[in-house]
């Protein structure tokens, strides 16, 4: 086995290859603006310079002068349309074709349609647009802002936690520190840019766009043309980089749509790296208070957590860490708030552990930092915080496994050997700091339906309209099939990533491995029963067997006793040449409804902080060591372990890439990544992959996952936590931890930067 | 990006004619109708962006002349021609030998995909990344003279603090430039006026009210070659570049330094910095300073202050002055400790 394969350990499956991977690698894997490839005409945006204001004058000769230019799509053209909404499946609500009142940056004033890419291009950069300007609102600090409370804003944030009585606790409290952390402004900047091509054919629409929600796309997109959603198809195979990013569709889709309806030809609009940073959604700017008190012991009486979080003018985008921080550690008591700031900005929206990467950095450097004051190791103090239940409702965890996590990352990394006082340990000329921090993530599971077909040959064909973000769904949905049916993943095909399959809930949350293959396990335990009937039937190969334990394995059904009969054979009693079983599985506690809004692309969420016998949460934790050069102050990180309990792992190749990416978008939001906004003109600066840093290869050096075992039946049927953001929550907060045990200097805003340990 | 018409001239007098014919004295080359093209890592990356418009671009990949790709070592120095590869003289066993601070300006740079593309004069030619100066709608008067800067009191953290104007704060991003100022290079360049021969200490304008001026080329002239004098004690020389990240990033502050030590003591130094300037920047204030001096923490520190006296800090790059300081310290030191 190699590292990037780990062996399995008990409920754990085996390290399969991808099994797109050949196609991907191969150039063979067609990604949405691959295709179609006839006749296609080019959009290209232009977009506004100014954050607020209005549009007073659109000035288009120039560019319909160009030669090749088809059309131009721009006020008024779009009335006949309704706005964007946001939510789940619309990340605005601004239609900004709608009204020419500009928001923010970067908003959407034109879409020029031409015969080629580079005439498109040409053509919307010599759009230019008068502004009436109005003074903007950049962000916290800014005149002109307006905070709101957070709670019952979103469905997703009904209320600010709290438990017993933290004004009293914490008065009374021994030891007690109050500070405020900071996290900036990111984007997604996924390597495939965003793109959309749409084309008629009829009076039915193809949407070709990377989608982490076909079909909340195709409801909402419908919608806003004023269509049945059954006339519309969103189709989005292979996705190249989501992270939230591709979730709630984007206002260009329906402009998109209207063109290719105006010119009776597929439009396609590659929008380019800069634009990106104001079309589309990203990680809003947080600011946080923590308090906490604790006695001499260590034990902690009173948590206090305030979030603030900038959002834009039109949409109360909520962030909201504070359900997953107040039930992290046996507190005593706590309080929470969370309010919203909004300024003349573009709506922000869900970027990989959305709510959990900034509110879990603040929580995890305050208990750093509260380790510190304490004279406690950290990993001593969360130990002795370890709670029995959860302090808000005092439910108890369906599984948590922080400890042992805790305890194999310390013993990978060689935590005993580190000198726990600041800036002892060195290697000539650099210092050397080690930290660690708490990784967790709420467990969610949402309604999904699957087709699973299997056909005499023995082949199988697994059919739902979730979506390849890189996660590897295809292939842990290939092996729950494989492992149901009894036949080779060789033998699996799965379809993915169109509307017209059967719906299955937004990629969001990590709630498709276990929505997925729950959903494709209920399919193949039906075929197992129809098969098995037939089997046992008057008749049947295996007539007079009552034994209901059998398995099914090479092709042929194995009843417990010895007795087999070929599938084949079966479905030839049952004269048919396939089964096909179409399923729709809701999880536990699903309303009735659960399953019609399912097909209408607004699936409910199960789980986490949602039911009530327990709360359910994936957990972590994660070692780092830095270095940092006693001259010039550059900070590397040479050395990284996590260890991580999720559940049942479907494939352990594709959950420890999903860590280790975690862990690297980690370091990056550590170190690296900050989208910086101009305050005076509240417009974004470092628009492209020059300025807006991300590690590259020769920022990490040793990265250790390590999968811990862990059984859980009751988060769903499949057993699995998802971990596709448990990754990179906390990972700031332990590079934090380790900058200060190398220097003695606490960075609570990041990232944490060469001028933040020069002085 | 704006239409241009493309050619590919084989020799030089072909693509100077042909420049002559498009451009006019005056003209800038960064805003001549007609421009060359080496590598086309930044010049591409800017006709995408709007930044540059030529109308017609040359490309040099073409000219004839072996000597354009050659790297030549004499006893007079080193020559390079001008399309050799950052790659291929980075990876030059005399280079990193006799210079290291070159091979060491040139591996850290870029990314190695841009290294095997870009060529050496275009390298020496790039212009600033500066992100108002990248992106057409803010204010920036490199790209349009008298429209002002939007930097200037804007997110200025990669900016100059040596070197700037009230008109220009933009930063000079190269690390090649830095060891060709520090070792006295001298450019060979054609123009339609004749061949000649320019100090790379002459080559690069400060911004002062006319930032969109950036070199002493004429827009018709190309740059033929490189030269790097013989210099025996060039081999204790380093290129130290300090960054946010690892790899693939600018410098927010680096130092070439070359040292002629007597045991300890310096005889001569030779010092230029990146990262912290408006162009390349030889800090003589600094050599001087060492100059006859032991080298130690202590009179490198002096070095250090007198290399950044004049520095102008604004809101964001202050920072810049006392890693740029720190960073020169720690370049001598570990020039003066190189086993050679």
């Amino acid at each position: 086995m190699d590292t990037a394969a780990p062996r399995p350990k008990e409920n754990q499956g085996a390290p399969l290859p991808r099994i797109d991977a050949r196609l991907k690698v191969t150039g063979q894997a067609h990604y949405p603006a691959d295709l179609p490839t006839a006749n296609i005409a080019y959009g290209a945006l232009a977009t506004s310079s100014i954050a607020r204001g209005k549009v007073t004058k659109l000035h288009l000769d120039d560019a319909r002068a160009v030669p090749g230019l088809l059309d131009i799509v721009t006020y008024g053209d779009m009335d006949k349309v309704d706005k964007p909404k946001f939510g789940n499946s619309g990340a605005t609500s601004i239609g900004p074709l709608h009204d020419r009142t500009i928001f923010h940056d970067g908003q959407i004033i034109a879409l020029a349609v031409a015969e080629t890419f580079e005439a498109a291009e040409e053509a919307a950069q010599l759009i230019r647009a008068e502004y009436e300007d109005d003074k903007p609102t950049a962000s916290f600090d800014s005149p002109g802002t307006k905070t709101v409370p957070a709670a019952g804003k979103s469905p997703l944030f009904k209320e600010d936690v709290k438990a017993g009585d933290f004004d009293a606790a914490y008065a009374a409290a021994a030891v007690k520190i109050d500070q405020r952390y900071s996290t900036p402004t990111q984007h997604h900047n996924p390597i495939e840019l965003f793109s959309t091509t749409a084309f008629w054919e009829g009076d039915q629409l193809v949407v070709h766009e990377a989608s982490q929600n076909v079909t909340g796309w195709k409801v909402e997109l419908a919608r806003q043309l004023k269509i049945d959603p059954g006339k519309v198809r969103i189709v989005s195979p292979f996705i190249g980089g989501a992270f939230g990013s591709k979730g709630p569709m984007t206002p260009r889709t329906a402009i998109v749509a209207v063109a290719a309806k105006r010119l009776g030809r597929p439009v396609r609009c590659v929008t380019s790296r800069m634009q990106a940073f104001g079309i589309q959604t990203y990680r809003a700017e947080t600011r946080h208070r923590i308090r906490i008190g604790a006695g001499k012991d260590g034990r902690i009486t009173a948590f206090a957590h305030e979030g603030w979080e900038v959002t834009s003018r039109p949409d109360l985008y909520v962030v909201g860490g504070t359900s997953a921080t107040g039930r992290m550690y046996d507190y005593g008591s706590v309080l929470t708030h969370v309010s919203l700031v909004q300024a003349d900005r573009n709506t922000p929206g869900y970027m990989r552990s959305p709510p959990e990467t900034p509110y879990v950095y603040a929580l995890e450097n305050a208990m750093d930092e509260m380790a510190v004051t304490l004279g406690m190791d950290p990993v001593e103090f969360r130990r002795i915080n370890e709670p029995k239940t959860e302090p808000i409702g005092k439910k108890p965890f369906s599984s948590r496994s922080l400890i042992q996590c805790y305890d194999q990352a310390a013993e990978a990394f060689g935590w005993a050997k580190r000198d726990s006082k600041v800036g002892a340990m060195h290697d000539g000329d650099w210092l050397i700091g080690m930290g660690c921090a708490t990784a967790i993530y709420p467990t969610a599971v949402a309604p999904c339906a699957a087709r699973v077909r299997l056909t005499a040959d023995g082949e199988v064909r697994v059919q739902c309209g979730s979506h390849e973000i890189g996660t590897g769904v295809r292939t842990v949905a290939a092996q729950m099939a494989s492992e149901r049916l009894g036949v080779g993943i060789d033998k699996i095909s799965v379809e993915m990533g169109d509307s017209s399959l059967p719906p299955a809930p937004v990629s969001g949350g990590s709630i498709s491995t276990a929505s997925v293959c729950s959903a494709v396990l209920k399919a193949c335990d039906a075929i197992r029963t129809k098969l098995y009937a037939a089997a046992t039937a008057e008749g049947g190969p295996l007539a007079g067997s009552h034994n209901e334990e059998f398995d099914l394995a090479d092709g042929k059904i194995v009843a417990k006793g010895g007795a087999s009969a070929k599938v084949e054979d079966v479905l030839k009693t049952m004269q048919v040449g396939a089964i096909e079983e179409y399923v729709e599985f809701a999880p536990k506690g699903a309303t009735p409804e659960a399953l019609n809004k399912l097909y209408a692309g607004t699936p409910e969420f199960h789980g986490a902080d949602q039911d009530e016998d327990s709360v359910k949460y994936a957990f972590g934790a994660e070692f780092v060591e830095v270095r940092i050069n006693r001259y010039t102050r550059e900070i590397r990180v040479p050395r990284i372990v996590g260890a991580f309990a999720a559940g049942r792992i479907m494939n352990t190749r594709t959950a420890r890439s999903q860590l280790m990416g975690g862990m690297i978008w980690g370091i990056g939001q550590a170190l690296h990544e900050a989208t910086e906004v101009d305050r005076r003109y509240a417009r974004y600066v470092n628009r492209d992959l020059q300025d807006y840093l991300v590690p590259v290869n020769a920022d990490i050096k040793d990265l250790q996952v390590i999968l811990v075992p862990e059984v859980d039946h009751a988060v769903n049927p499949a057993g699995v936590k998802g971990l596709g953001e448990l990754g990179n929550v906390g990972t700031a907060a332990a590079v934090a931890s380790a900058v200060y045990h190398a220097t003695g200097k606490r960075i609570r805003d990041l990232p944490i930067r060469i001028e933040h340990l020069l002085s | 990006m704006r239409p241009f018409i493309y050619e590919q001239p084989t020799d030089i007098s072909a693509a100077v004619a042909i420049a002559s014919r498009f451009t006019t004295k005056d003209d800038q080359p960064t805003r001549a109708n007609a421009q060359f093209i080496g590598g086309g890592t930044n010049l591409a990356d800017y006709m995408k962006l709007g930044v540059a418009e030529p109308g017609r671009l040359l490309d040099l990949n073409r000219l004839e002349d072996p000597g354009l790709r050659q790297i030549r070592v004499t006893d007079d120095g080193i020559r390079f021609g001008a399309l050799v590869r950052m790659g291929e003289a980075s990876d030059h066993a005399e280079v990193k030998r006799r210079y290291p601070v070159i091979a060491d300006s040139l591996r850290l740079a870029a990314s190695g995909q841009i290294r095997n593309m870009a060529s050496l004069a275009g390298n020496i030619l790039q212009r600033t990344r500066c992100e108002y100066f990248r992106e057409t709608s803010w204010h920036c008067n490199k790209r349009v003279p008298g429209s002002g800067c939007a930097a200037m009191e804007g997110f200025n953290r990669q900016h100059a603090v040596l070197g700037g104007s009230d008109a220009c704060i933009a930063t000079y991003h190269g690390d090649f430039a830095q060891a060709l100022i520090a070792l006295d290079a001298v450019l060979h360049a054609e123009g339609s006026r004749g061949a000649r021969k320019i100090p790379f200490a002459k080559l690069h304008r400060q911004p002062g009210d006319t930032p969109h001026i950036e070199t002493d080329l004429a827009a018709d002239e190309i740059v033929s070659a490189i030269e790097v004098p013989a210099i025996e004690w060039a081999r204790r020389s380093l290129y130290l570049k300090i960054r946010d990240r690892e790899s693939y990033a600018f410098a927010l502050a680096s130092a070439a330094v070359a040292l002629d030590l007597d045991g300890d003591n310096v005889r001569e130094a030779r010092i230029a910095l990146g990262g912290v300037a408006t162009v390349p920047w030889r800090a003589r204030a600094a050599e001087e300073a060492l100059q006859g001096k032991k080298l130690d923490e202590t009179s490198a520190g002096v070095a250090a202050d007198a290399a950044f006296a004049e520095a102008q800090p604004r809101q964001h790059n202050a920072f810049k002055i006392e890693l740029g300081k720190r960073t020169l310290v720690r370049a001598l030191l570990e020039a003066r400790d190189m086993e050679v």
